[in-house]
């Protein structure tokens, strides 16, 4: 146990650390010049009942975004509207609007297949298809016809396991189903599958909240590594996750989003009550 | 205190243990119903796949059986074969030569000796103007006689005395012969119970079946695919759902006057056909795929369909891609039980005249032909003694297909479930 304590403690002051040697980074956030994504008064409504209410932020690109809040205050509703998940929803309506690079991303000509090529997506529970580890991977590359022959594809592959931090662990058993991994393993294979298919975006919905300490350990250390060549939205419970990962932070509230901010302005001096109530644990 | 605890648990105790020796005891009731009406199916069932023959010793004069050369099988099905046969069952009793005591001795072969004979020179036309040893079938009540199911004397006996006699000779010459009856499993029906074989209901089964998996189950499948992955819940799904269901429900038989009504009257298919029969067995086995199948389908972790769609799977490639192969067990097994179900149901084929007499065996879904359950229903009605055990044989061979169809239904199943462990 005492191996892990010292990781955590050192990974946990790792990204503090680097936010606040990295400058330039920090102030650019409200630069606008490498704005991923932006939303603007986006309203959303399942059936009668309103989900969220003129929610307007900005994503920056190669950042870490963290969205924190209490359950039910609309923060995966949210993320799902960025790839258009919601869709499937025949209740759900959406107004406002949510851009990518500038293009509307609910405009009428846009593909919703094609979008979530680019917007990828890792969910709460690991949800890797019951086929094998390698299947897994290459399916998002076939589908989006992105290798041309078997070596490419290979190719991708092991590429994708290896940014992903897998490959040592399931090299030697590519061809075994991919359902008799751990349930770290199984999140980072479906990292894996996700930026196989190099989407700009990576979308992850309480990425850890299923996993142990060590398996969290290793997926925030992904997170920072990908941070390098993805632009990361991540919901999440833990105000400890946010804080060690991201470079922003928006906290939820019953629909709206309260504050939005430097990650290090939103911990350690909080505009809104409700933000300042939540990170101390008055409530939430 | 601690006295009305013991008291209460001692009778929780009994409770469960009374609860558990009822259980038990219901059963081994079923138990014991199921293994008797196996045993009584199979005791006078198993006899049906043996038959007693006669050694007959023939000589095959070419000009008696009315055949010339070349001795090519249309020829040798032209000839005439009785009257060799009649001359070496004489021969063999060269003492009885009335008139009368010669029909009652010919009475004592089947009339399958003749296609005995025939069959066998098909097979060696070169042995013609040669004598040869060759086992012909008994006739029915022979056979029965050898099989202890009919009387030797009674008021009942179907013997006279000579017949008797003859009889008792000729084993004690050691020329009645018990074999196996390949004629049952593989021959069509006839009107002589010893010839009657089952192969004809067999392929129309099988013919019919064919035809209700190749209509049933695409249908089926797109069906339940596209009301449980695609259709809006508005009021004509809920409705064509409600009915759905309740087809599973409707009498076999009315399914049986619509085919006829339908495919026979309107379409002007032919009748008695495997196809029509398939055709309609497949709207009866249509609800029951449909409504495994979308269990199966609604059985399927919703995270593999949010995981396949995150990826940038368009709808259709979820289905195809991921919810159908992981729904397949569960449609497969769905299926096969519809098919089983289909292979046992007799009222709507006999309503599209699947019910006619056919000796032939049909060799595509476009010929007239019997259906197991059929020629079950067949057989019970005939009055010969002889047909009462090619019943319960016939019962036998479908209860055969049945419990393979099922044991493939369950090892499916098995082999799904390892896997996702």
């Amino acid at each position: 146990m005492g191996t892990v304590m010292t990781t955590e403690n050192f990974r946990s002051n790792e990204p503090i650390a680097r936010i606040l040697a990295d400058e330039p980074e920090v102030s650019t956030v409200s630069s606008g010049a490498d704005i991923k994504m932006a939303t603007k008064g986006v309203d959303v409504f399942y059936g009668d009942k309103q989900a969220l209410d003129d929610i307007s932020i900005d994503i920056h690109s190669k950042q870490i975004t963290a969205l924190i809040g209490p359950s039910g205050c609309g923060k995966t509703t949210f993320l799902r509207c960025l790839n258009r998940m919601n869709d499937v929803v025949d209740s759900c309506r959406i107004t406002g609007s949510i851009t990518m690079d500038g293009e509307d991303i609910y405009a009428p000509g846009v593909d919703v297949v094609s979008l979530r090529g680019r917007v990828g997506m890792v969910f709460q529970k690991p949800n890797p298809f019951p086929k094998s580890i390698f299947e897994n991977v290459a399916y998002g590359p076939k589908i989006h016809g992105l290798a041309r022959t078997n070596d490419e594809l290979e190719e991708i592959v092991m590429k994708s396991l290896t940014k992903a931090g897998l490959i040592d662990e399931v090299k030697d058993r590519l061809l075994a189903p991919a359902t008799g991994l751990s349930g770290g393993q199984q999140q980072r294979l479906c990292i894996a599958r996700a930026i196989a298919i190099n989407p700009d975006v990576l979308l992850m919905d309480e990425p850890c909240s299923a996993l142990d300490p060590i398996a969290t350990a290793r997926i925030e250390d992904l997170m920072w590594e990908l941070k390098e060549n993805f632009t990361i939205i991540i919901v999440t419970h833990s105000m400890q996750q946010a804080s060690r990962v991201s470079q922003q932070t928006g906290f939820f509230h019953m629909g709206v989003l309260a504050e939005v901010g430097t990650t290090e302005q939103i911990f350690q001096n909080p505009v809104d009550t409700r933000t300042r109530d939540y990170i101390t644990g008055r409530f939430g | 205190m601690i006295m009305t605890n013991e008291k209460l648990i001692r009778k929780r105790n009994r409770a469960e243990k009374r609860f558990r020796a009822y259980g038990v005891l219901s059963l081994l009731a079923a138990g014991s119903v199921l293994l008797f009406l196996i045993y009584t199916i199979v005791s006078s069932g198993y006899s049906a796949f043996f038959r007693a023959s006669m050694l007959l010793d023939v000589q095959l004069d070419a000009a008696l059986m009315d055949v010339a050369p070349p001795y090519t099988q249309d020829v040798l099905l032209q000839g005439r074969y009785g009257t060799v046969v009649k001359q070496a069952l004489y021969a063999q009793f060269p003492d009885v030569v009335a008139r009368k005591d010669r029909r009652d001795l010919a009475r004592m072969l089947s009339p399958g000796a003749e296609q005995s004979v025939r069959d066998y020179l098909i097979d060696h036309p070169d042995r013609i103007g040669s004598r040869i040893s060759l086992e012909v079938p008994l006739s029915s009540d022979f056979d029965q006689l050898y099989k202890g199911y009919l009387p030797r004397s009674g008021d009942y006996v179907r013997f006279n005395e000579a017949q008797l006699q003859w009889y008792d000779r000729l084993q004690q010459e050691g020329r009645i012969h018990y074999r196996f009856n390949t004629q049952f499993l593989f021959g069509g029906d006839s009107r002589y119970p010893e010839l009657a074989g089952i192969g004809g209901a067999v392929m129309g089964s099988l013919f019919a079946l064919l035809v209700c998996f190749l209509l049933a189950f695409p249908l089926g499948i797109a069906a339940a695919t596209y009301l449980e992955e695609f259709a809006r819940d508005n009021h004509l799904t809920r409705i064509i759902e409600a009915n759905i269901n309740n087809l599973a429900a409707v009498p076999s038989v009315i399914f049986g006057l619509l085919g006829l009504a339908i495919f026979l009257n309107v379409f002007g298919l032919p009748r008695s056909t495997p196809l029509v029969g398939g055709m309609v067995l497949s709207l009866m086995t249509l609800p029951t795929i449909i409504i495994a199948t979308r269990a199966s389908i609604r059985a399927v972790s919703p995270g593999i369909r949010t995981a396949a769609l995150g990826m940038g799977a368009s709808p259709v490639q979820v289905v195809f891609h991921h919810v159908l192969p992981a729904a397949m067990p569960g449609t497969l097994t769905g299926t096969i039980i519809g098919l089983a179900q289909a292979l046992g149901e007799t009222a709507p084929l006999l309503m599209i005249g699947m019910v006619a007499f056919i000796a032939d065996i049909p060799s595509t879904p476009l010929d007239a032909s019997a259906a197991l359950p059929v020629q079950i229903f067949l057989w019970a009605e005939s009055a010969e003694r002889g047909f009462v055990e090619k019943t319960s044989a016939a019962i036998m061979v479908i209860m055969a297909f049945l419990i393979l169809m099922n044991l493939l239904a369950v090892i499916i199943r098995s082999k799904t479930q390892s896997k996702v462990e």
